[in-house]
């Protein structure tokens, strides 16, 4: 059998014409620029906060305790059968059982309050973003926009984005780290995600499930973007000149590849269901160089 | 003939396979050139290959495991090499290689390194402390390590014999089916581990009889010794989980040989449905891996400090509670793929239960600790550094049990630190911390204590530069298994954790050299009494090196430790216990069925890696026919006389009546 050999892909070139404008700073989730990010980092922070309230003392205990009881310390009382002490087991089971009582609230409530699949609170009405993800690379499609990208999404920073993920190929996973919840994209299934830009700006988004020889040029750019660029941007999409439809995304799922930025000015709105649901299939072919140039 | 296999599967335009695997090859070839020039092979055939004896056995487990540790390091070092260049650049690896890489070094790392380990070390340990001369199957116990042998060596074949999996440790489907991975390195992985976790499934019915049937005298529950307690656990956990593993890779076997649907894109399949069952066997792997080392960290602190144990019944308790909890938090491995709220916080709340019991643990050992005379040896450094570390390691999993938290954190570098934490400060901690408690009681020489401090503290900063740096770059988003990127601000951390990595190579190299110098300066590291560290477990009472029956007359078990008693006894009374009448003592005999079997199951590995049908069906038959050679062997047991029993613990006595003797001045000195 023959090495199957990858041929190389040219991250280089891809990312350079991606990089029309200038990321911001990937500071992750340390800082969100949205309120899932938020509400994820809170409770980060909180779990934390809860946690270090033992683990400080218990590190300084071990250390001190260590240090004092060492063979040389004569001044250090010296208990060799001391073995069992009663008050001292109820703190050593009641110390950690408080602690994972405060976790288990924070766990309970944080699991619900923010469940990807939970509508945000938002007044605005979101826009629906459809994605799925490909060997190697991101297909959006904004079904009421009637436009769709490859490697690049776009949001109001009006409104909240409810997103609807389905997988062309293995599972892969939609991860904005600046924004916050991640969910994996699985071949079959739909999963669901809320999410929401605060602030104009230009996010990484990457899959975080490895998937593959291309996985690392699995990188997408987020475009949070004011109420009238958005519609500048769907504007700018719609003039594309390409079509989203059936033999356009078989053609794009087949190259196994990553691919430039693309737009598409139309799309066939039945795409992602029939795709989510099995009924739109593509055999996995060859590993193979980008399929198309940017238009 | 050769199914897929021909001469191009020699991967012969890629030099660092190819250079790494002639130089094992040459030393492969070099060492066994020497054995058979120096005449040692029929000593090797009797005295190890073939040996039924558990502390043989454990040795070769340990020896098996710290070599495959040092591949998977050699792994670990390519990839954080690789990411430290791969900042907008390629890099030296290309994903076909580096992919590879991190799915051999996972896979190395947790089934034929620390697994070996482990299982090694209470293959020694075990009989000893219960105060027995073997386990309940010894023949069955060298067929499981050859077993793990087997594996290990079809996973290091593939290094230079085609490739090796390109989809992670866990080869998550669609990714591992055909389609998506046509090559032969998920066939590998699979036999190597359906055949090695046939190994392990054994060893675990075999240290579970052991325990539960097999006691010295006296030996109830509640006096065995806390490693006792931990491995009891840890094989219960084999038990039930290693079928579950077993189940789900026969069948993606069954998807990639014969066209079933279980778990692939087509016919209905559903990758949940094994992403559900390998972590259902995966959770309570990791405390099959940590609660040996939890029961290893207990013998030291407690033997170090001069003291019980704190807490024993609450210790037996947790360590229980660990073994059922394992089964019912594999949900945390992905929140992130949908589940719903009530789901996930379920298990989330689970996972936390988990905290609860371990910090009991490390309480207890703290009070194990306190109003104790702590020595400073090598094996208390190791338990040290693993109660300071692993603290943090256990935060920072407690966090990524919080479903909010992992939506942000999953599959970033910040999980890996997390399971890097965990596992190298509980496991490979425990590891080292028990090869050193031990190795006296193995080879009747301690391993030199400055080389082994120098061990400690490179691989101690090593580990804490390497990984701290990897939490922050994980809290920056960087995700796992980045064969290249252009995040500007994730690069520092990056470049750190590749310096940390070059810290813990010194801490392997001064492992290497610690090992020379104690064999080199064996004579004065002699351990003459067999109690080299004032012990208090069973293994104490016996000579160093231990004879083959470990024991001339089984202990009468009259408490919780043992050993401790019957020494405060002796030192009163300024003499050992009177001798009974020595009797013969029979004891199992050398059988190289084991050896045939797990050659024979290399044999058929390989062929069903390469869809060799001939080569797999004589594979088949061959095993087959070893084991009816083996079950009809008429004689299984040879007996040691009376005499021999009588020389040999007579020389103990000797021994002891001398330190005994020593100590008595010493203390009027005073």
């Amino acid at each position: 059998m023959i090495q199957p050999q990858f041929l190389a892909v040219a991250p280089l070139t891809a990312k350079a014409k991606t990089s029309l404008f200038a990321l911001d700073p990937a500071l992750g989730v340390l800082d969100p620029q949205g309120p899932v990010a938020a509400g994820n980092s809170q409770i980060l922070l909180n779990a934390l906060a809860i946690m270090l309230m033992i683990v400080v003392p218990t590190l300084l205990a071990t250390l001190a305790f260590a240090w004092w009881f060492r063979a040389s310390n004569k001044r250090a009382i010296y208990r060799p059968e001391w073995a069992y002490s009663g008050r001292l087991e109820l703190i050593v089971w009641g110390i950690p059982l408080l602690v994972i009582l405060f976790l288990s609230g924070v766990t309970w409530i944080g699991s619900h309050d923010l469940d990807p699949a939970r509508p945000l609170a938002e007044e605005a009405k979101p826009v629906e973003i459809q994605v799925v993800s490909l060997d190697w690379k991101w297909l959006f499609i904004y079904p009421d926009e009637g436009v769709a990208s490859v490697n690049e999404i776009a949001l109001p920073t009006d409104r909240p984005a409810h997103f609807s993920l389905t997988s062309a190929t293995v599972m892969n996973m939609f991860f904005v780290p600046q924004l916050g919840s991640m969910i994996a994209t699985m071949n079959g299934m739909a999963t669901q995600l809320n999410l929401k830009a605060d602030r104009p700006g230009n996010y990484h988004g990457q899959s975080a499930q490895f998937s593959g020889a291309g996985f690392s040029d699995m990188h997408f750019v987020l475009r949070a973007l004011a109420p009238d660029s958005f519609t500048q941007w769907t504007a700018e999409a719609r003039k594309s000149r390409l079509a989203l439809d059936e033999s356009e995304y078989l053609a794009l799922a087949r190259a196994r590849a990553t691919s430039p930025t693309l737009f598409y000015g139309s799309i066939d709105r039945a795409l992602f269901e029939r795709i989510a649901a099995r009924r739109l299939t593509s055999e996995a072919g060859p590993i193979s160089a980008p399929a198309r140039t940017m238009e | 003939m050769f199914g897929k296999l021909t001469i191009n599967a020699i991967p012969w335009d890629q030099p660092i396979p190819l250079i790494a695997g002639a130089v094992v090859g040459l030393t492969l070839l070099a060492v066994f050139i020497w054995v058979v020039i120096k005449g040692h092979l029929p000593y090797l055939w009797r005295a190890w290959i073939t040996s039924v004896d558990h502390k043989r056995i454990g040795v070769m487990y340990v020896l098996l495991g710290l070599v495959m540790l040092l591949r998977g390091f050699i792994d670990a070092v390519m990839m954080r090499s690789q990411q430290a260049l791969a900042y907008r650049a390629p890099g030296y690896l290309p994903p076909h290689h580096y992919d590879q890489i991190f799915s051999a070094h996972g896979t190395i790392m947790i089934f034929f390194a620390a697994m070996p380990i482990m299982i090694g070390l209470m293959n020694f340990a075990v009989p000893l402390q219960l105060g027995v001369r073997d386990v309940a199957f010894p023949t069955l116990n060298s067929t499981s390590f050859w077993l793990t042998a087997t594996g290990a060596l079809l996973v290091n074949i593939s290094l230079v014999v085609g490739e090796f999996a390109q989809t992670g440790w866990l080869p998550y489907p669609p990714l591992s089916e055909l389609p998506y991975s046509p090559g032969v390195g998920v066939d590998y992985y699979l036999w190597a581990l359906l055949i090695s976790g046939a190994g392990t499934l054994m060893t675990g019915i075999n240290f579970v009889t052991t325990i539960l049937k097999m006691r010295a005298p006296g030996m109830r529950y509640m006096r065995m010794s806390m490693f006792c307690w931990t491995a009891l656990a840890s094989n219960l956990l084999i038990v039930a989980a290693f079928p579950i593993l077993t189940a789900t890779l026969i069948m993606l076997v069954l998807d990639r040989y014969l066209g079933f649907h279980f778990f692939g894109n087509e016919g209905g399949g559903n990758m949940a449905l094994f992403i559900n069952l390998i972590w259902a066997w995966g959770h309570p792997e990791v405390y099959i891996l940590v609660l040996p080392a939890f029961g290893i960290f207990s013998e030291v602190i407690s033997t170090f400090s001069g003291k019980p144990l704190f807490g024993y019944r609450s210790m037996v308790i947790a360590t229980l509670g660990i073994c059922l909890i394992s089964f019912i938090v594999w949900l945390h491995h992905f929140f992130t793929m949908g589940a719903g709220s009530d789901v996930n916080a379920v298990f989330g709340i689970a996972t936390s239960v988990i905290g609860l019991v371990t910090g009991v643990k490390i309480f207890n050992w703290l009070f194990t600790m306190y109003g104790g005379r702590i020595r400073f040896k090598t094996p208390m450094l190791w338990s040290l550094g693993f109660l300071v570390t692993f603290v943090i390691g256990g935060m920072t999993g407690m966090l990524l049990a919080v479903p909010p938290a992992d939506f942000e954190l999953h599959n970033s570098l910040f999980l890996v630190a997390h399971f890097h934490n965990v596992i190298i400060s509980g496991v490979v901690f425990a590891g080292f911390a028990g090869v050193v408690y031990w190795f006296p009681k193995a080879f009747g020489f301690r391993l030199h204590e400055g080389w082994g401090k120098a061990v400690f503290w490179c691989t101690l900063v090593g580990f804490c530069v390497t990984f701290f740096p990897l939490y922050v770059a994980g809290l920056l988003g960087m995700t796992r298994r980045l064969q290249h990127y252009d995040v500007a601000e994730w690069r520092p951390w990056v470049l750190a954790a590749a310096v940390g990595v070059a810290i813990s190579g010194v801490g392997m190299l001064c492992q290497i050299v610690q090992l020379v110098v104690s064999i080199r300066d064996r004579v004065a590291l002699r351990d003459e009494t067999g109690d080299p560290w004032d012990g208090r477990s069973l293994e104490w009472a016996t000579a160093s090196p231990p004879p083959a029956f470990n024991f001339a007359f089984l202990p009468d078990v009259k408490g919780e430790e043992p050993y401790w008693a019957m020494k405060q006894r002796a030192i009163e009374t300024q003499h050992l216990a009177a001798a009974g009448e020595y009797q013969a003592i029979t004891m199992p005999k050398n059988s190289a069925t084991g050896f045939m079997t797990a050659f024979f199951a290399t044999v058929t590995g390989f062929g069903l890696t390469w869809h060799i049908w001939w080569m797999v069906g004589a594979g088949l038959v061959l095993a087959y026919a070893g084991f009816v050679w083996f079950a009809w062997r008429d004689e299984d047991e040879y007996a040691i006389p009376a005499s021999e029993v009588q020389r040999i613990d007579g020389e103990r006595r000797r021994a002891r009546e001398e330190w005994l003797a020593r100590n008595a001045n010493v203390s009027e000195a005073a």
